[in-house]
């Protein structure tokens, strides 16, 4: 069987401790996947960095870092998409409160980046909550010709 | 890849390399651990050398800022050397590259203080 040809492996699911040292396993199957998918190296890169952005946010926003709640992390999606879940067993919060990264006043702020750069390298960015009020957060990604969004910087 | 910082002076200024990845939870703290002491020890001149980093997420960039602040209120100035091209990125898209000086080149940053 071909790289190409592969089907999607999903959905993998992972129920993680909240601790730091769970984004290197989230990271280490998202790497899985993407060779799996043919994701290329750069896309893999920067959907790497969302990735630990959401699961940072989960451990340490949603579950306040306390290792008795879980976050759970779902990589699937279709043949020209990966879907990203990350779900966490916080109260929640609401979007609309987070301060735009952007604004000069913010600039020099020492946190407020991670859902910014979340949108930035992902396609499509959504939070909801789940039944028990943790916030569910999906990330897509287009992937193969049908890919739209890098980073130009340069 | 373990994350490492060293730091080395070259005359007067203090070069902070750092090493892998600078992320919540690692490098993040380190690096801000070593420019805290090296301000703290009385270097007015730094040079953060990020050739060798990986990745750098918020936690990162945040405490990248946090430095150059804590530098800058305490008489310092921070510079930044090698980005490599996704740190870069990172650092472009959220309008940060133009509050820091970075160069590419040791010497010159060394001789722009």
């Amino acid at each position: 069987m071909t790289e190409s040809s592969a089907p999607s492996p999903g959905p993998i699911v992972l129920w993680l401790s909240s601790r730091y040292e769970n984004l290197e396993l989230g990271q280490a199957v998202l790497e899985y996947v993407c060779r799996l998918r043919g994701i290329e190296n750069d896309a893999e890169h920067w959907i790497g960095v969302a990735l630990r952005e959401a699961l940072a946010n989960a451990i340490k926003h949603g579950n306040r870092q306390d290792p008795s709640r879980r976050v759970m992390l779902s990589l699937g999606g279709s043949a020209n998409d990966l879907e990203i879940v990350v779900g966490d067993e916080g109260e929640g919060f609401e979007t609309a409160a987070v301060a735009d990264p952007l604004a000069p006043e913010n600039q020099m702020k020492t946190s407020g980046r991670g859902i910014f750069y979340m949108k930035t390298f992902m396609d499509d960015v959504t939070f909801s909550r789940d039944e028990r009020g943790g916030t569910v957060l999906t990330m897509r990604k287009h992937i193969g010709s049908d890919q739209k969004k890098g980073v130009q910087t340069r | 890849m373990k994350t490492t910082v060293t730091t080395r002076d070259v005359g007067d200024v203090k070069i902070v390399e750092l090493h892998g990845k600078i992320t919540i939870g690692a490098g993040d703290l380190q690096m801000r651990e070593a420019i805290h002491a090296a301000v703290s020890g009385g270097a007015t001149k730094l040079i953060v050398d990020m050739k060798d980093v990986t990745t750098i997420d918020s936690s990162g960039v945040g405490e990248l800022v946090g430095c150059y602040t804590t530098a800058t209120n305490r008489g310092a100035k921070l510079k930044l050397l090698n980005l490599p091209p996704k740190i870069s990125d990172v650092l472009t898209v959220t309008q940060l590259i133009t509050v820091f000086d970075v160069f590419t080149n040791e010497k010159e940053a060394v001789a722009s203080f």
